[in-house]
């Protein structure tokens, strides 16, 4: 496979979104190599509290150890393969214990004991012997309470890798008077009939919103503007809905920044900050912890979306995160949760349950249009009808300084451009 | 050989084993199997939604209610049934009362319909904004061929008190899009109100998917 004849700057092949042969190379050299999200701290809070994933086609458990740390283990029995535990999420208890023949283990991966051991003397398996454990991912670290992990010990470190898209995670918790955000214990998984690369490109792409989401956008406008009449306001949860139906210019003048790796934000401040009672309570609280020039600062960055290349995108302001976990070439799960800020009013985190309610709920308003797009497209790039997929939007147009470039129109597809600059340094490496 | 290099056995808890003759039939307990000795200081299980409620008391039967008033709780079930499935939108939400709210929580546990995780949470105004988006010439995702069939059953009439009516029931819905076939089941509660004008309208919709923590293969468009 020559990456060089599927990725042009301004154009790919199709076959990149369908071709099971390039997904497995994705697997193999981006997923399997690179920091995957793998959850956060809070979701294992005392000794045993586990949580599966995947990272790439591998099947992993996050567990707290006792000790405090966060271990990141392949869920697997190195006895015969028999995978260690058989939920989603859950407590181990002091062990992993295996269902097959009761090999079992210690929080950290290494074994603890085998029924008979006897039968292994003068074997080969041995204590030492790595075979004996449970293998553990080559690299666990977090930041601000998100946990990664890299399946190889080669490559960048989690800083270098997350540059300055680790602002996802700082304006999240920056937003908490304690500086720290606790999981929500809900999990959505929506299946997305589609490559996972739609999902990635759709997140920061300011040209859907007002033709996908129109529906919805002018439904949620009329009745907000009627409420506005009879009642002289209408809460904000409507305008999260009703601005998806923007006008194009209104969506061309926000900007994109792209980082190196594929990251990248999508600037717009949702309006945040309306000067009700409880905003005001939260802003002096925000006040008290860091002084009124960091309490402006934090409340008034420009953030709609903040993309982790090539599986997270983050809604920092309103705590959101939606986690991609690729199955196939035509097939992604998408994992949604929200996070609650430590020390922020009820109120604060009402606000933004109303989004995660309306907009990322497996009922969702948007994007039901956003699935049906994507199933759609993955099926149109099964076709014959073209070979490439058009990125020349505003192409040449953007700004590069220092490695990142600035859009200079929301709707420039640089955004694409510089996912897949990145995606073909990963796959030609 | 080498004490360091020797993998430590599962010790005591298995040393039974090694002091008696293996013995291939049933026993009267006594002996603890390979099995019983790994302590079960954990558990398979994650502490799932439902969990507490299947430990708690089995649910009261329903009230005898009078016949009349079994089979006008039933009437207004099925109805509602009825309308999503011939997508009557309007004539749905009007079966609600002013104050009515439809809600699917994540986990039965949940309680409060405001401010809780859900998958649903909607009053009046927010099931006007669904209607008028489902019903929008450019709702992409109703091109698709798409119906719904319920099944409304096991009508239980939990309390009356003055116009308040509580009730469970459970439901089957099956969904069909463009090609395939999806299952959605659960239990509905609902409260019901007797309106001034003697027509009971719903209050509250509470409806508890039983696999609403599973994957969704693509979404939920329109109530169920």
């Amino acid at each position: 496979m020559d990456v060089r004849q599927l990725v042009e700057p301004d154009r790919v092949h199709r076959t990149v979104y369908t071709d099971p042969a390039i997904f497995d190379a994705e697997m193999e050299k981006i997923f399997e190599r690179t920091w995957v999200y793998c959850g956060h701290e809070s979701q294992v809070k005392s000794p045993g509290d586990y949580h599966a994933l995947t990272i790439g086609r591998q099947p992993m458990i996050m567990v707290r150890h006792g000790d405090g740390s966060v271990q990141v283990l392949y869920n697997r029995c190195p006895h015969r393969g028999v995978q260690l535990v058989g939920n989603q999420r859950g407590n181990t208890g002091s062990a992993f214990v295996c269902s097959y023949h009761a090999w079992s283990f210690h929080l950290d991966g290494s074994v603890r004991a085998i029924p008979l051991a006897k039968g292994y003397e003068g074997t080969r398996l041995t204590r030492e012997n790595p075979d004996c454990r449970m293998k553990r991912a080559a690299r666990v670290d977090s930041y601000r309470g998100f946990v990664f992990a890299s399946l190889v010990d080669e490559g960048p470190s989690l800083a270098d890798f997350l540059g300055e898209a680790k602002i996802a995670f700082d304006d999240m918790c920056d937003r908490s008077p304690l500086g720290e955000v606790e999981v929500v214990p809900i999990c959505h998984r929506v299946v997305q009939h589609s490559n996972w690369k739609f999902f990635m490109e759709n997140q920061l792409d300011a040209l859907h919103p007002s033709v996908t989401h129109q529906s919805t956008g002018i439904s949620a406008g009329r009745v907000e503007k009627r409420l506005k009449a009879e009642r002289g306001e209408a809460p904000l949860y409507y305008h999260y809905l009703s601005t998806f139906a923007s006008s194009f210019e209104q969506w061309d003048g926000v900007q994109t920044i792209n980082f190196p790796h594929g990251h990248g934000i999508l600037k717009a401040y949702m309006g945040l900050r309306p000067q009700d009672p409880d905003t005001l309570a939260y802003e002096a609280l925000l006040e008290q912890a860091y002084g009124k020039a960091k309490m402006e600062e934090y409340l008034s960055r420009s953030i709609h979306h903040v993309l982790v290349y090539p599986y997270l995108s983050v809604q920092s302001p309103l705590q959101q995160l939606r986690c991609l976990r690729p199955i196939s070439a035509d097939k992604t799960l998408s994992e949604i949760w929200h996070f609650r800020l430590k020390g922020a009013p009820e109120a604060i985190y009402r606000r933004s349950l109303w989004y995660y309610n309306l907009v990322n709920s497996p009922a969702t308003m948007i994007n039901a249009d956003d699935l049906e797009n994507w199933t759609k497209g993955q099926w149109g790039l099964q076709s014959k009808g073209g070979d490439w997929v058009s990125f020349h939007r505003w192409a040449g147009d953007d700004r590069v300084e220092g490695g990142v470039t600035y859009s200079n129109h929301g709707t420039s597809e640089a955004v694409m451009r510089n996912q897949f600059r990145a995606w073909a340094q990963y796959l030609a490496a | 050989m080498d004490k360091r290099q020797a993998i430590p056995s599962a010790g005591p808890d298995f040393e039974h084993l090694l002091a008696q003759d293996v013995v291939i039939e049933a026993g009267d307990a006594g002996a603890r199997t390979g099995a019983q000795a790994v302590e079960a200081d954990h558990s398979p299980r994650a502490p799932q939604a439902g969990s507490g409620v299947a430990a708690a008391a089995p649910p009261a039967p329903g009230l005898t209610a009078s016949g009349d008033l079994q089979r006008e709780v039933e009437q207004l079930l099925y109805r509602q049934a009825e309308l999503l499935d011939d997508k009557h939108w309007q004539a749905w939400m009007d079966l609600f009362d002013e104050q009515g709210v439809y809600w699917m929580p994540v986990t039965p546990e949940q309680t409060e319909w405001e401010g809780s995780p859900s998958i649903f949470a909607e009053d009046k105004l927010m099931m006007e904004i669904r209607k008028g988006r489902v019903s929008h010439p450019n709702a992409w995702s109703q091109a698709p061929m798409w119906e719904t069939n319920h099944l409304v059953s096991h009508v239980a009439i939990e309390a009356v008190q003055g116009d308040e009516i509580r009730v469970r029931s459970r439901f089957h819905m099956m969904e069909l899009r463009r090609e395939s076939i999806r299952h959605f089941g659960g239990r509905y509660r609902h409260t019901l109100m007797r309106g001034a004008d003697g027509t009971l309208r719903i209050r509250l919709q509470r409806v508890d998917l039983f696999n609403g923590q599973a994957p969704f293969d693509y979404v939920l468009q329109i109530w169920v």
